[in-house]
């Protein structure tokens, strides 16, 4: 097998272990604290904006504005199909124009 | 663990919901799919190789860093580390999910945080805060579609990448932050919302300019659980009972 493979493989292993580690520590506790609770409870917004900040800051107008548009959809709409074709829409508009 | 699965499979309804509740997380991650095939084939992996890490690592940020790391010939463990580091925020999905599929049988848990990903981590979420429970068989449903299209998409744009169309004009390079952003939107009902994300925004931003990527995530992400942790107001009440 190659060495890419098997740096594949490695990665993959490593992978399965974030994976399954946090529930593992986790696990070992019979009582949650309410700060771990309330901690854990605020994952998903926290992980997934560090996901996007970044690209907020290194994108120009075309991105940004698509990514306003994003928040204020999502608050008047809802529901992630209307936010996510007029953020793409106005993206994909801006790009073209600006270009 | 038998008796689990038959119990799951009493409920097809919650089957069919997820394969519906994956849809669109299978189209907003496609072209990921095939652009990550396409680069790695650019990057001297051979198609079998970009079919490999999808089927394996299934995690398309550090697949993007892993191929980009081969194509500049840099040392092996390197390369690892990279992944590991970009993969390192699991650990928090893997605490947070983990309460609510601890009823599993214990294959069904490692089937299910093999397949847990930054999508199905927050579908997951979703689920269980509008239903409740999550089940062995919507999450199924919702994540087998996506990891089948996922490894299928790595071989195709392998195969045929050369023919995929300018990604910058059709703006398919932002697709994921735009769809990142909708799912941060969709937690906004959680306490403490709005001062996470503001927190996570501004201490990943630092860290990406001063750390450096793919750290920021990590910190950025523990910077806004911390807060939550700490103003969480029901610690001290619940600290005099027991």
């Amino acid at each position: 097998m190659s060495t890419t493979a098997w740096i594949i493989l490695v990665g993959a292993f490593l992978t399965f272990l974030t994976r399954i580690g946090g529930h593992l520590v986790l696990s070992r506790f019979e009582r949650i604290h309410p700060r771990v609770e309330a901690g854990l409870n605020a994952v998903p917004a926290a992980v997934l904006t560090t996901l996007v900040a970044p690209s907020a800051m290194n994108g120009g107008v075309p991105e940004i504005a698509a990514l306003a548009t994003g928040v204020v959809v999502s608050l008047v709409a809802g529901g992630m199909m209307p936010m996510f074709l007029s953020s793409a829409a106005v993206l994909i508009l801006l790009r073209h124009l600006t270009g | 663990m038998t008796a689990d699965i038959a119990k799951e499979n009493a409920h097809p309804r919650d089957l069919a919901q997820g394969l519906r509740d994956s849809v669109p997380v299978v189209v907003a991650a496609m072209p990921f799919g095939f652009l990550f095939g396409a680069l790695a084939v650019e990057n001297g992996l051979t198609a079998f190789e970009a079919v490999l890490m999808s089927a394996t690592i299934f995690a398309g940020a550090s697949q993007m860093v892993g191929i980009d790391l081969f194509g500049q010939k840099v040392a092996p463990w390197l390369i690892v580390l990279s992944i590991l580091a970009v993969n390192f925020r699991h650990v928090l999905y893997s605490a947070t999910t983990g309460r609510r599929i601890a009823h599993w049988g214990p294959v069904q848990r490692l089937l299910g945080f093999f397949l847990l990903v930054d999508p199905m981590f927050a579908e997951a979420e979703r689920r269980g805060e509008t239903h409740g429970t999550v089940t062995f068989g919507w999450y199924m449903g919702a994540a087998l579609p996506l990891y089948v299209c996922w490894v299928v998409e790595a071989w195709l744009g392998a195969l045929f990448g050369n023919l995929l169309p300018d990604p910058h004009a059709l703006g398919i390079d932002f697709l994921l932050p735009i769809y990142f952003l909708g799912l941060v939107m969709s937690f906004r009902k959680r306490s403490f919302w709005l001062p996470v994300v503001l927190m996570s925004a501004v201490v990943s931003m630092i860290a990406y300019r001063t750390v450096g990527s793919p750290w920021h995530v990590s910190i950025g992400a523990v910077a806004g659980v911390a807060l939550a942790a700490t103003m969480a107001p029901g610690a001290r009440t619940r600290k005099e009972e027991s």
